[in-house]
């Protein structure tokens, strides 16, 4: 929260914001490849990420957080709307003046065994992405590669081994050592920890909450598991089907989720207590998440939520602010209090077309910033 | 697919036409030819033309059945037909050979990897791979064949009989042709697979077949083989093309059998363009054929491919 | 008392490798009734996956070396030929993993698959083994499973693929389940789904569970009884009141310790066990946990034996501690925070 709230005070421009971003994939049949359908992987999505904060990006898989995830740093072209870094907006650079941006921007993968080339030595691996922007001559390079391999709690002696020498937990460690090699401002880490043990998934957690105090990093932090997000995040958007349906000051989330959906994840994750895991409710999910090549009508989530009605099947609900930066996408809100209902309602009314960019910071013009969470709703004024 | 004949046509073309020594008119007129001479053959051939002309109107004269041979005015796709016989029989038989050996030999040996057997059938496959076509073939005649001068004759000594005169015979003298044709093969596929099979035996899918209780056989079988066949039909496919488009130059020439490959050979030794501009299209048409058909195996292989 | 379906007594399993003998398994020793669930709980490389194979007799092989007794119904299918394992497998036991996708084979029908296994060990027809299939795909909670039968793997979502798994694994109605890790590649959300099939389908099919993973939260709903492994041994065994509430290794508060836990105030920092598992080749001497321990002492260059050392019978452990001081001691590491102590 402190993070957030200096952020208002300086009115400082995001470090990434997506707006309205939009990824399809088209389907395409038969010997003339006509297309058939379009898979909706990321469905006009709109937030910003603050220098210094961590967002943590939630949802099941085949939601479209790592589309997302992929898409913000280019290595996924848009199909629509704008992606702002340090207040240039990115969506349509042409590779040559991408790459200098690439540096600023790096992706740790999920899959520690996947994504290390097993025919590199690790100081390689390490040292690629400084060879490729050429930074610093061999030697430089070499010490360079021998700091980050400690900063990440490997030896520098590491420097000449290959990857299936190391364990898992190992591996990813390799991989943020890639990651950190260009000293990059914002990192998306795609399911860092998910294929870990829990022991080590601990130690991967704390490693990077250091880094980021170390090098003031900003994360996108991309997870199935709201468990884990947790203890890293400040801020959390929770994805269903290519919306982002709930995105919440972190603890807020917790202790308060508007969004049934969110309500639902929350329940999933395990308690290792039996006692606790036997009382309490476990709201189970039925079915899969459905095919986002035709996404159902109305609010995406009505199938399989309980609270669901007839206005749900119909009306897509927009993603509105119910203060404090709390904003949720739902006809049917949870843990909300009759005022703030009531305001929401008056505001909607006015400006229902808007209501979607509430996830926006205003221009720089706007005195306030409901992505940053604010008290007093813009759409009311 | 015609794309793609056209380029290689072009291709042959601009190779023939670069290569010293590869004036045709100078050929046909012999050695002692005068300039005036040439210059007439030149003319009736149609080489006075531009490059891209005279292209044309050979690609055009061998699509309508009307190309003729520079050195001896033969209809090059009569002669090519007269060669199917000889060059289908060679490649069928071998094919089958080759295909069924590689995967006897690929499969045993893979069962039985790290053991005696497997390190002897490695070792075989591994000289059968190196030993040159033009030599084994050679070798296996003067060995085995008619009085090639080792005694022993208990196969004809090349040549060939039509399946349609005398089954038997056309059996009997394909036999050495076959197996020395194979005999790469088999090795190289025996190669390939074992290492498929070795990789698929750690596939989580075939602990599944193994946790379910099927027997070894069946896993071998069902599961691994058919995932490990699947690259293996992609060669076959290929490789089987070439030979079918009279690839099997050398063994049909140490034979004698008069197909395909052998009327290549006779037309590269006489630096005769348009029979093996003829010869080279066969053989691109039959690859192109059979990559489509290896699509096609493919799709019913593997349903992942099938249904996206 | 039930019916006990299966003793393992002092099992050693040791693989020869080009850089020397793995002891994977270093003589463990269990029971499991009917109708019980055993959790297996430990990092990867603890030995719990080679176990669940070995009871398989997934581990056969040139390099494999087995000691001690595998008793299933009074015979020791350590010692049975690899034909008449086949009758076991799947049959007697069966067996699921971590990952769907890839242990499901791409080119046949989800149905073919089931079916073959059904057909494996009984003299069904082709019609016979199809119905069952379907039936089966219904108890797992499949959908549609007349239409869903004909599909091949990559057209089921991964969660589906883990129910296909366990209908397949459940096809010859096997006396004991064995769960590999089964939830680990699943959404949470899945996660909870599988975990509570399983529970359900045990008690359908009267069978009991083995469910190995190395996230103790997973089975804080379903386990009876709880083996913590580490480095190949058992270093704690007790109910899982006994594990959970009252842990008596260090190793133990350390799992417990690393789970992000919803129930309780962020801590500032999670709890780890700094450095990784043992090499199994070399293990170091004494207590194999001793050099990742923050508590140990002179004396664990000896290595402790699994002993009851508690007020309640049944919990075992490895550990030279004295009880009351872990007792004072381990919260420190289980509710892992700084911020409980403030």
């Amino acid at each position: 929260m402190t993070v957030l709230d200096q952020a208002r005070e300086s009115g400082e421009v995001p470090l990434l914001e997506a707006r309205h971003v939009k990824k399809y994939f088209p389907i395409r049949k038969g010997v003339l490849q006509r297309e058939v359908g379009r898979v909706h992987a990321v469905d006009d999505v709109s937030f910003a990420v603050r220098e210094g904060e961590t967002l943590g990006l939630v949802g099941e898989s085949g939601c479209g957080k790592s589309t997302l995830g992929r898409t913000l740093v280019r290595l996924l072209e848009p199909t629509d709307g704008e992606i702002i870094f340090q207040g240039k907006p990115i969506q349509s650079l042409g590779v040559r003046r991408l790459r200098p941006l690439r540096r600023e921007m790096q992706m740790v993968f999920q899959d520690p065994y996947a994504s290390l080339n097993p025919r590199k030595r690790v100081g390689t691996i390490v040292s690629d992405p400084m060879r490729i922007h050429d930074l610093g001559n061999r030697a430089e390079q070499k010490r360079r590669v021998g700091e980050i391999l400690e900063t990440v709690g490997l030896s520098p002696e590491h420097y000449n081994r290959f990857p299936h020498e190391f364990s898992g937990g190992q591996r990813q460690r390799i991989g943020i050592a890639r990651a950190l090699a260009l000293r990059p401002k914002l990192i998306i880490a795609d399911e860092p920890v998910s294929a870990l043990d829990v022991s080590i998934q601990s130690q991967m957690l704390n490693l990077l909450e250091d880094l980021q105090n170390e090098f003031q990093l900003t994360y996108i932090f991309i997870a199935h598991d709201l468990g884990v997000v947790r203890h890293v995040s400040d801020r959390i958007a929770v994805m269903y089907l290519g919306k982002i349906v709930e995105l919440s000051p972190a603890e807020e989330l917790y202790t308060r989720p508007i969004m049934p959906y969110t309500e639902a994840l929350l329940s999933a994750v395990p308690i290792p207590d039996p006692d606790l895991a036997e009382k309490r409710e476990r709201i189970v999910l039925e079915g899969d998440v459905p095919s986002p090549i035709n996404p159902p009508s109305g609010c995406r989530f009505h199938p399989r939520c309980r609270y669901a009605t007839d206005v749900c099947k119909q009306v897509e609900p927009p993603l509105v602010d119910y203060g404090n930066g709390h904003l949720a996408a739902c006809h049917h809100p949870l843990n909300v209090d009759e005022a703030t209902l009531r305001r929401v309602e008056v505001a909607e009314r006015h400006s229902p077309a808007e209501a979607d960019d509430s996830a926006l910071p205003q221009d720089s013009s706007g005195s306030s910033d409901p992505a940053f969470s604010s008290t007093h709703d813009t759409h009311s004024r | 697919m015609l794309l793609v004949l056209l380029a290689v046509s072009f291709i042959v073309y601009f190779i023939f036409i670069v290569i010293p020594g590869g004036d045709p008119a100078q050929r046909i007129a012999g050695k002692v030819a005068t300039q005036a001479n040439i210059l007439a053959i030149r003319k009736k051939l149609g080489l006075d033309q531009s490059f891209i002309v005279q292209w044309y109107d050979l690609v055009k004269a061998l699509f309508t059945a009307k190309l003729v041979s520079y050195s001896n005015q033969t209809n090059v796709v009569d002669q090519i037909k007269q060669g199917l016989p000889a060059t289908f029989s060679l490649a069928i038989g071998a094919g089958i050979i080759w295909f069924g050996f590689g995967v006897l030999v690929g499969t045993i040996s893979a069962v039985t990897a790290g053991r005696i057997s497997d390190r002897a059938i490695t070792a075989l496959a591994l000289i059968g791979i190196s030993m040159p076509v033009a030599w084994l073939g050679l070798i296996l005649r003067f060995f085995l064949a008619g009085d090639g001068g080792s005694g022993v004759s208990w196969f004809p000594d090349g040549g060939y009989v039509p399946l349609s005169a005398n089954p038997a015979q056309w059996f009997y003298h394909l036999i050495l042709p076959w197996l020395t044709l194979a005999v790469l093969f088999i090795g190289f596929y025996g190669r390939v697979l074992r290492s498929n099979i070795l990789d698929t035996i750690n596939e989580d899918f075939v602990r599944t077949a193994k946790a379910k209780g099927l027997s070894s056989r069946r896993i071998l079988v069902k599961h691994v083989l058919r995932a490990s066949l699947i690259p293996i039909v992609t060669l076959f496919g290929l490789d089987f093309a070439s030979v079918l488009g009279g690839g099997a130059i050398i063994t049909e020439t140490v034979y004698n059998l008069h197909g395909v490959g052998w009327y290549a050979a006779q037309s590269i030794a006489s630096e005769d363009l348009p029979p093996l501009m003829g010869v080279t299209l066969f053989g691109a048409m039959f690859i192109v054929v059979f990559s489509l058909l290896v699509d096609i195996a493919y799709a019913y292989l593997d349903p992942r491919i099938r249904l996206s | 008392m039930a019916e006990r379906l299966l003793e393992v007594k002092d099992l050693n399993v040791k693989f020869a490798t080009e850089d020397g003998i793995v002891q994977a398994v270093d003589g463990i020793s269990f029971d499991l009734e009917r109708g019980k669930v055993l959790g297996i709980v430990g990092e990867s490389g603890s030995g719990k996956s080679v176990t669940a194979m070995t009871l398989m007799g997934l581990t056969r092989g040139i390099n494999a070396r087995f000691d001690g007794e595998v008793l299933y119904k009074g015979t020791d299918l350590l010692q049975v030929s690899d034909r008449d394992m086949q009758n076991y497998r799947g049959n007697e036991l069966g067996i699921i993993f971590q990952d769907p996708m890839t242990s499901l084979n791409p080119v046949y029908r989800i149905g073919e698959q089931i079916a073959e296994a059904i057909q494996a060990h009984e003299n069904v027809g082709k019609r016979a083994a199809r119905a069952r299939t379907i039936e089966l795909l219904r108890q797992v909670g499949i959908p549609n499973p007349e239409s869903r039968v004909d599909d091949f793997p990559h057209q089921f979502s991964g969660g589906m693929r883990q129910r296909a798994m366990i209908a397949m694994a459940l096809s010859c109605n096997p006396s004991i389940l064995i769960a590999d890790e089964p939830t680990t590649a699943l959404d949470v959300t899945i996660q909870a789904q599988i975990v509570e099939l399983v529970s359900r389908l045990k008690d359908d099919f009267d069978s009991a569970v083995i469910f190995i993973t190395h996230d103790l939260g997973v089975i804080a709903d379903i386990a009876d009884e709880i083996i913590v492994m580490y480095a190949g041994r058992v270093v704690e065994r007790g109910s899982k009141r006994d594990v959970f509430y009252d842990p008596q290794m260090p190793y133990t508060w350390g799992l417990l310790g690393s789970i992000p836990r919803l129930d309780r105030p962020r801590p500032e920092r999670l709890h780890t066990i700094e450095g990784s598992p043992p090499s199994l080749i070399n293990p170091p001497e004494g207590c194999k946990f001793r050099p990742r321990c923050p508590h140990a002492f002179d004396r664990c260059m000896q290595e402790p034996g699994l002993e009851n050392r508690v007020e309640t019978p049944g919990h075992l452990d490895r550990c030279w501690l004295d009880v009351d001081y872990k007792r004072e001691h381990r919260d420190e590491t289980i509710s892992g925070g700084s911020t409980e102590a403030a």
